[in-house]
């Protein structure tokens, strides 16, 4: 098979149409610029908005929830297993927060292999005094050093230093919507009741931002050892162990795991945050959605104009097969034709969508409620880009499929003799 | 008794559309090497038509087609392909040259299909067939810049180029003027005589076809004379 030949053929019949072979370029370019654009712009977009939370958001949770025990004893009891119970009103016994045994679990946590990294927590509700008011939130206490590498705590720190929280003692970090109201400003020393009545002053060494309103007019940090000491335990006191896991889908698993073997409530992050993902997915298929529509257009437009060529080209096709060209040898002029059209374009689409991505990323973005956000989102992901080729190619391979077989099947003599 | 070229026999063709007539009625012809036949007859007795069973471009006939002691019924187009482009050359009315391409190209284009030589040897062998037809000169210019008794000499130069075994001619002269008439005449008077190419040309020129070796009359889809 003479490929060059036919290359050369097809190069021909485009320059001789080169406006419409043009136009025909530019709407694959179009779609392919505005597919990729679309798609790393939205995908960086989700990427942000499942970041505000999911970053945050342990794999993994372990804590003990305040909730009455599943078997009662009335139940339990093996003279009562065919009674019926119609005792009413259980209550939750005063039972403790505390996860038992903590030191034990973070040394296995350690050393399992799937367990990237452990962030051991104290969750205290409080009250901050300001003048005759008092205000509710929520103290954390946190492993600074381990909250950052992990949950990119240092990130929400719109004021102050995340580490002075471990340098300064008695230090805290109170959420922007907590500071407004008790107009605190660095330096400055605030005083925290607890649930149980203990107070102590604490100060101010930076403020935190998440973007999440309610969640900034509530949430204060400190140390582990300062909020031990808000509470009055002992140093091996901890309400919550934060694991981040390699593998995010394995998450369930490790949870149910855990729960057995440490007797404490666990929660995954699939379970936490359902809706994100769904909100993700959902965004993402409407881009694939408008991106491929797009392509589907374009692949129109190049079925359009080479059903056009051939009606023009029927004597050219005539002769090629009156002097010895195949049926199979028309089928591919026509079809590299499409191909050519759809490389070109194609090719041109992706350096475009390239550019136009980047001019989205210097948009600039600034919302109160992101504060490390400067500009748009992008995502610059490769696989889109894979995406886009394949697709113009087989796109265009279509709309050149039928105009090519019809040229393929031109009688010859009906041209020649109609003439 | 010299080589036969081309064999027809018991050739018969209906057309249906609007009603199945008959165009070629159970006919047989043959044409030897080195011969310049003429087939002539009036409109419509079909011998347009013989020639495109001949030319192997239409294959819904009955009886048996010989080119070169090769049965030609029956075979794939893809052969279908390769004997016209090998064996067959042709100058139609019209002159049929790719606008989209030079003269030069035109005349190669069948020689590239046929991928027998190289590239720069293709373009030789044109070239010596456009020096021929005294048209070397035009060469490098567009199909299209060309005048009509010009397009035809580039037609039958791009005929010559595989060295066919025949050359068919659908009234190749139908189209032009006396002048380039008789030049594409003497052309083919050449080839008959100088380089012993076998030819076969319908039309229903009669002073054309007096000049011929040998006259096919047709009518009414059957050979009257030959």
């Amino acid at each position: 098979m003479n490929y060059r030949l036919i290359v050369n053929i097809a190069v021909s019949l485009l320059k001789a149409r080169w406006r419409q072979t043009l136009v025909a370029a530019i709407g694959v370019t179009f779609s392919i610029t505005m597919f990729i654009a679309l798609l790393s712009f939205m995908t960086g977009l989700n990427g942000l908005l499942d970041g505000l939370i999911l970053n945050r958001t342990p794999h993994v949770r372990i804590y003990n929830d305040i909730k009455p025990t599943k078997g009662q004893p009335v139940t339990l009891a093996p003279e009562n297993k065919t009674a019926h119970n119609f005792i009413r009103s259980v209550k939750s016994a005063s039972g403790r927060l505390e996860i038992y045994n903590s030191a034990a679990i973070l040394d296995l946590l350690h050393h399992d292999s799937r367990v990237l990294g452990v962030a051991p927590k104290i969750v205290a509700p409080v009250f901050f005094n300001a003048g005759t008011i008092d205000i509710t939130g929520v103290v954390n206490g946190i492993d600074v050093q381990a909250e950052s590498s992990l949950f990119h705590f240092y990130e929400y720190i719109v004021a102050g230093n995340a580490i002075d929280l471990k340098n300064v003692p008695n230090s805290i970090i109170l959420g922007k919507g907590v500071a407004e109201k008790l107009l605190a400003e660095l330096g400055d020393v605030v005083q925290v009741t607890t649930s149980q009545g203990e107070m102590m002053p604490l100060k101010v060494v930076g403020y935190f931002q998440s973007g999440l309103q309610d969640f900034d007019k509530v949430q204060c940090y400190t140390s582990i050892n300062t909020a031990q000491k808000l509470l009055g335990k002992p140093n091996n006191y901890l309400t919550d162990i934060q694991i981040k896991l390699h593998d995010l889908n394995g998450a369930p698993a490790v949870a149910r795991e855990y729960g057995g073997l440490f007797q404490a409530d666990t929660e995954d992050i699939q379970t936490a945050n359902s809706q994100f993902e769904t909100g993700s997915f959902i965004r993402t298929l409407i881009s694939y959605s408008v991106g491929i529509t797009l392509l589907i257009v374009a692949g129109f437009g190049i079925y359009n104009i080479l059903n056009m060529m051939i009606y023009e080209k029927m004597d050219a096709i005539a002769i090629m097969k009156a002097t010895g060209f195949s049926g199979a040898d028309v089928n591919r002029i026509f079809i590299v034709i499409a191909l050519s059209i759809g490389l070109a374009g194609g090719a041109a689409g992706l350096v475009f969508g390239y550019i136009l991505s980047v001019v989205i990323n210097h948009i600039p973005f600034k919302t109160a409620a992101l504060p490390t956000i400067s500009t748009f989102p992008v995502n610059y992901n490769p696989v889109f880009y894979v995406i886009a080729t394949v697709f113009s190619l087989v796109t265009t391979y279509l709309a050149g499929f039928f105009p090519a077989r019809k040229a393929s099947k031109v009688d010859p003599v009906v041209i020649i003799r109609g003439k | 008794m010299s080589e036969v070229i081309l064999q027809a026999t018991h050739i018969t063709k209906y057309f249906h559309d609007p009603v199945t007539v008959p165009v070629l009625n159970d006919l047989s012809m043959s044409v030897n090497k080195g011969e310049f036949v003429s087939v002539v007859g009036k409109s419509g007795c079909g011998k347009s038509t013989l020639l495109y069973v001949l030319s192997t471009m239409d294959t819904d006939y009955e009886g048996e087609l010989w080119i070169e002691q090769q049965l030609v019924t029956g075979q794939k187009e893809k052969q279908l392909a390769r004997i016209r482009n090998e064996k067959i050359g042709f100058v139609f009315q019209f002159h049929y040259l790719l606008n989209e391409f030079s003269v030069l190209k035109n005349v190669m284009l069948p020689g590239l299909k046929l991928n027998k030589y190289s590239a720069e040897e293709i373009e030789h062998r044109a070239m010596e067939r456009l020096k021929m037809l005294d048209i070397d000169e035009l060469a490098l210019k567009g199909a299209n810049q060309l005048s009509g008794g010009q397009k035809q000499r580039v037609a039958i130069a791009r005929a010559l180029i595989n060295d066919p075994a025949i050359i068919m001619g659908d009234e190749p002269t139908g189209n032009l003027d006396k002048k380039n008439g008789e030049i594409v005449f003497d052309i083919f008077k050449e080839l008959a005589t100088q380089y012993h190419q076998t030819l076969l040309v319908v039309t229903h020129d009669l002073e054309f076809a007096q000049n011929t070796n040998r006259i096919i009359e047709m009518e009414d889809g059957k050979v009257i004379r030959q």
